[in-house]
C-alpha cells in the first residue's frame, strides 16, 4: 500500500496504481495539489510503490478538498 | 515524463502548454517567463524602483524573489493586519516575510494597521459595520489605501502585486456572471498611475496558482501555507475550485479564459472604454489620495467612525 497526506487527513491506495489514479480514487481534484515524495515533486504518471509516503500540498490556499 | 529541455525526469507539467520540465529548468523557465510578461504589458524598468506588497504567502514570496534574481530594483511592503483566527495568522506571515527578507538581505517596509490606526482589521470591520460579518471589505479597502500610501510616500515608481492567473480568472469570473461592466474594463496586468495613484502591476498573471507553489517548492521557499482564516468558504476559492474542475478535462481552460478576455478587451470588442475615463475622482481632503465619494475617502471615513465608536466606549 501507498499512503497518501493531505494536511491532516491521510488515504490508502494500493501499489502499481500512478498518482493520478490515486487522486481520482480518493476524489482530489489533480489540478488542485502538487505531490512530493521526500521533498520532491512528483508527476501524475508517478506509479506508485509499496510504502511510499505522498504528502499533497493544496494549491488553493485554504481551499476544500 | 521526461523535461523537454534535458531529457531528465520532469518534475512540473503544465498541460496547457503542452510543457513538462525538470526542477532546474523550471527554475530557469519561470524568471524568463516573467521578464517576458513585464515587457510585453510594460510594467517596468530596471530603472525603475518597485514596492512588492508581500504578505508572507507562495505568490507574494516568489514574486519578490523573481524580481530579485532578474535584478529589478524591488523592495518589500508587508501589512500587519492583526488577524489571529487561531492560528496567529498575521504573527506568522509577518515572521515568513522578515525571514526571507533577512535570508536575501533585502529591504522591507511594514505598516501594522492597529499601531496606525487604532485597531486590528477585525475589529475595526466589527465597529463599521461594513461586510457583512466578514472584515474582507474592510481589509481589502485597507491594504488598497496603504500600498499606495507607501508607495507615493516613499518614492516608488509601481506598485507590484503577486496576483496569479487563477486569482485574475476567479475575478474575470465572478465579474463576469454579473456583469459587472465598469470592474471588467478596469482588469488587466497594469493598472496605470494617475494623480495620487500609483501604477499597479501584476507580473504573474498569466501563470497557474499551481505553478507558483511549484515554484516555491522548488526554491525551497517557506511560506504561509494557511490561508486567511476569513477567506475559508469565500467566493473565490468556491470560483477557482469550478475553474480547476474545467480544467482537468480541458487543459487551458482558465488560460483562454483569460487571455482572450485581454485581447478583447484590448481591442474594444467588449465595451466603450470611455465609460472608465468618465469615472470622475478628486482628492480625498484628508488624506489626499483620489476618491469617488464627494467628501472624504471610504478609508478615513472608516477611520474616523472606528475612532468615534473607541472615544464613546
Amino acid at each position: 500500500m501507498a499512503k497518501l497526506i493531505l494536511r491532516n487527513k491521510e488515504f490508502e491506495v494500493h501499489a502499481g496504481m500512478t498518482l493520478l489514479s490515486a487522486l481520482k480514487k480518493i476524489n482530489i481534484v489533480p489540478e488542485s495539489v502538487i505531490a512530493t515524495k521526500n521533498g520532491e515533486m512528483i508527476l501524475e504518471d508517478e506509479i506508485l510503490k509499496d510504502g511510499d509516503v505522498i504528502k499533497l500540498i493544496m494549491v488553493i490556499s485554504g481551499g476544500s478538498i | 515524463m521526461k523535461c523537454r529541455k534535458c531529457g531528465e525526469k520532469a518534475s512540473v507539467n503544465m498541460r496547457q502548454h503542452k510543457l513538462a520540465l525538470c526542477k532546474e529548468h523550471y527554475l530557469e523557465w519561470v524568471p524568463e517567463q516573467t521578464e517576458r510578461f513585464i515587457k510585453k504589458y510594460d510594467m517596468f524598468t530596471k530603472e525603475e524602483k518597485i514596492l512588492v506588497a508581500v504578505s508572507g504567502g507562495k505568490d507574494s514570496l516568489a514574486l519578490w524573489d523573481i524580481l530579485v534574481r532578474l535584478g529589478y530594483q524591488a523592495d518589500g511592503m508587508y501589512i500587519g493586519l492583526g488577524i489571529d483566527g487561531g492560528i496567529n495568522y498575521s504573527d506568522e506571515s509577518r515572521r515568513l516575510t522578515e525571514k526571507f527578507a533577512n535570508e536575501h538581505n533585502l529591504k522591507l517596509h511594514i505598516v501594522d494597521v492597529e499601531k496606525e490606526y487604532g485597531q486590528p482589521i477585525p475589529v475595526l470591520a466589527t465597529i463599521s459595520h461594513r461586510g457583512k460579518g466578514k472584515p474582507c471589505a474592510v481589509c481589502g479597502l485597507a491594504k488598497r489605501h496603504e500600498m499606495n500610501r507607501i508607495a507615493r510616500d516613499l518614492g516608488y515608481d509601481v506598485l507590484a502585486t503577486g496576483h496569479n492567473l487563477d486569482d485574475e480568472a476567479a475575478v474575470l469570473f465572478g465579474n463576469t456572471l454579473v456583469w459587472e461592466s465598469e470592474y471588467l474594463l478596469r482588469q488587466g496586468p497594469v493598472l496605470p498611475g494617475r494623480d495620487g495613484l500609483a501604477r499597479k502591476v501584476k507580473p504573474l498573471c498569466r501563470f497557474y496558482e499551481r505553478e507558483m507553489t511549484a515554484y516555491s517548492i522548488a526554491r525551497g521557499i517557506d511560506y504561509i501555507y494557511d490561508e486567511c482564516p476569513y477567506a475559508e468558504g469565500s467566493q473565490s476559492i468556491y470560483y477557482k475550485e469550478l475553474l480547476n474542475q474545467m480544467e482537468t478535462t480541458r487543459p487551458g481552460a482558465k488560460l483562454t479564459f483569460y487571455l482572450r478576455f485581454l485581447e478583447a478587451r484590448k481591442s474594444g470588442d467588449l465595451f466603450i472604454e470611455k465609460n472608465v475615463e468618465a469615472a470622475h475622482l478628486h482628492p480625498c481632503p484628508k488624506c489626499g489620495q483620489p476618491t469617488s465619494t464627494d467628501d472624504f475617502c471610504s478609508f478615513c471615513r472608516l477611520i474616523e467612525k472606528a475612532a468615534a465608536q473607541t472615544a464613546v466606549q
